[in-house]
């Protein structure tokens, strides 16, 4: 997989990048006032980035969507997000694990760890606000919230820990 | 007119006056710092249309924008930043200090200054300007260049260096010992490192502490903080600014954010009063006698900047035009050179200070980005130009 190099940019931002393979430079800048910046860079000077755009949430979304990927936007998405103490995460449930086949309120996960599961992602369908009756199957993505050691503790819950 | 209309009327129009040259300036897509500081020089006395009722106001305005100055100067770094900034460019921090604060000093000698006020001077031809740094970046759209990140590192070291240097000139400047001197950048030194590694250990208690969900509480809280604090550390000598930046240093995360998108008007307006100031109180007078020198002083320190922007780019494997870039990026002098140089005004020997800073100052932070653009467009006659896009605030971010 290519490698993504993250910088910081001190009172501008953090800046991901990442070599082509043939030799161009590419990557965002995350401005800390949530502005996106894509650059790529000529062959002829590395250094420099000569395309800028700059992307509003939305754009970035609809780029990565004609891209086709969406990991990327999960983990920037989740960088930015740290808000407070407050997390969001995406936890995969794996085939096997204790909580296939539960509902979610029969995980009793807020009780246990204060998170909420606030949407369950199933073959890339979002379904937003489960009720506490929505059954998890193998292979969901639970995107819960809360504190970041609740989060880990729920993953640990969800690896059979 | 009764004492309260007249001044009303004479700050509006001060202030309206400066939202016009803010205007020019953003439509010449330069800083407006600059322009500030000709309004102020125009303005003041020996100028052509002294202030009369509201100069007490705007001098109480002034001190509060250099707080703000640093206030969002702390803010604008998280703590692992500062220590990432020090640790990947400390000896080209040390090589920059060196050759661009010692052409200041030594001309304040030359000029036969005492070295007290030499000492200012130094200060004033050290420090890069951040806001039209950060400016100039985002209007080339060389953010995502690789030299980038060295030259905003070098920008962290040299405000880092300041934070120490502040209280030096500080205790100086009220004609204190050389041993007092030493002992408030100590005393400086010690609140820097315990707030640094206070944020950097324990994240964002001072945030939480401060932030509320209403907008009124935390701004009130904040402010008052902060001038609560910058006037402590005035009081024992360390210097307004400098508690200033330690409140701003121990904001983090995203309270750090917040606050900045919270403080940023403020700022604004009263970094433009402290501008306007400082022109104000500058003799325009004697600007002819020191012009020489300030054109001199200006061309030698543009050099030793580029230089050292090109050496350390070098050093981090930079091809030959990003350390162009990086050099000449480096070149503007702007807020900070003028807090140094209003700190430095009242220094016995230093009358010919103020009018020096300004020229100089003038003359870097408009060369500066002239300088820039000229290289860009050269290098974009092989290559289409990059996006510009307008950025409308003062300081650029």
């Amino acid at each position: 997989m290519t490698k993504i190099t993250k910088t910081s940019l001190p009172g501008v931002g953090v800046k991901h990048e990442f070599v082509t393979d043939d030799g161009r430079r590419v990557g965002v800048v995350h401005h800390r006032t949530g502005k996106r910046e894509l650059f790529v860079c000529e062959a002829s000077d590395p250094d420099a980035a000569t395309l800028n755009l700059s992307l509003s949430d939305e754009d970035s979304h609809a780029l990565s969507d004609a891209l086709g990927g969406s990991e990327i936007v999960e983990n920037l998405t989740h960088l930015r997000q740290q808000v407070e103490g407050l997390a969001i995460d995406w936890l995969h449930v794996e085939e096997g694990t204790p909580y296939v086949g539960r509902s979610i309120g029969d995980t009793r996960t807020r009780t246990r760890t204060g998170v909420s599961v606030v949407a369950v992602i199933r073959d890339d369908l979002p379904f937003p606000a489960p009720e506490p009756d929505f059954e998890v199957q193998a292979g969901d993505t639970l995107v819960v919230v809360g504190t970041p050691e609740g989060i880990a503790k729920v993953e640990d819950l969800l690896s059979g820990g | 007119m009764n004492e309260v209309a007249s001044l009303l009327v004479e700050l509006g129009a001060v202030i309206l006056g400066l939202g016009l040259v803010a205007r020019l300036a953003a439509r010449l897509s330069m800083s407006p710092i600059p322009l500030f500081l000709i309004a102020g020089l125009i303005l003041g006395e020996g100028g052509i249309l002294p202030i009369v009722t509201s100069e007490e106001f705007i001098e109480v305005g002034a001190e509060i924008g250099v707080i703000f100055l640093l206030l969002m100067l702390g803010l604008e770094y998280s703590a692992d930043e500062l220590v990432d900034g020090m640790k990947s460019v400390a000896f080209s921090g040390i090589v920059d200090l060196l050759s661009n604060f010692i052409p200041g000093f030594v001309a304040g000698l030359l000029l036969g200054w005492t070295v007290v006020p030499a000492l200012f001077l130094g200060g004033v031809t050290y420090i890069s300007s951040s806001g039209v740094i950060a400016k100039m970046l985002g209007d080339m759209g060389w953010t995502g260049n690789r030299e980038t990140p060295i030259v905003l590192s070098l920008l962290v070291f040299e405000d880092l260096v300041m934070a120490l240097f502040l209280p030096i000139l500080g205790v100086l400047a009220l004609g204190g010992t050389a041993i007092g001197a030493v002992l408030a950048a100590l005393i400086a030194l010690t609140a820097v490192v315990v707030s640094i590694a206070f944020a950097h250990r324990q994240g964002d208690r001072m945030g939480t502490f401060i932030f509320h969900t209403s907008d009124e509480v935390s701004l009130l809280t904040i402010f008052g903080l902060t001038l609560l604090v910058a006037g402590i550390a005035e009081r024992i000598g360390v210097s307004a600014a400098v508690g200033a930046f330690l409140v701003g240093i121990s904001v983090s995360g995203l309270s750090a954010e917040r606050a900045r998108v919270l403080l940023a008007p403020l700022r604004d307006l009263f970094a433009a009063v402290f501008f306007l100031f400082f022109g104000l109180s500058t003799d325009p007078g004697k600007i002819p006698d020191v012009l020489f020198v300030a054109v001199a002083l200006g061309f030698l320190t543009a050099a030793t900047k580029v230089w050292v922007g090109r050496w350390s780019a070098r050093r981090a494997g930079i091809g030959a035009r990003g350390q162009q870039r990086a050099g000449l990026l480096l070149i503007p002098r702007g807020e900070f050179s003028i807090i140094i140089a209003g700190l430095g005004a009242s220094v016995a020997g230093g009358q010919q200070l103020p009018a020096l800073a300004a020229a100089y100052v003038l003359l870097m932070a408009i060369a500066g980005p002239l300088a820039v653009r000229a290289q860009a467009s050269r290098a974009s006659k092989r290559a289409p130009d990059a996006a510009k896009e307008p950025v409308t605030d003062t300081f650029g971010r």
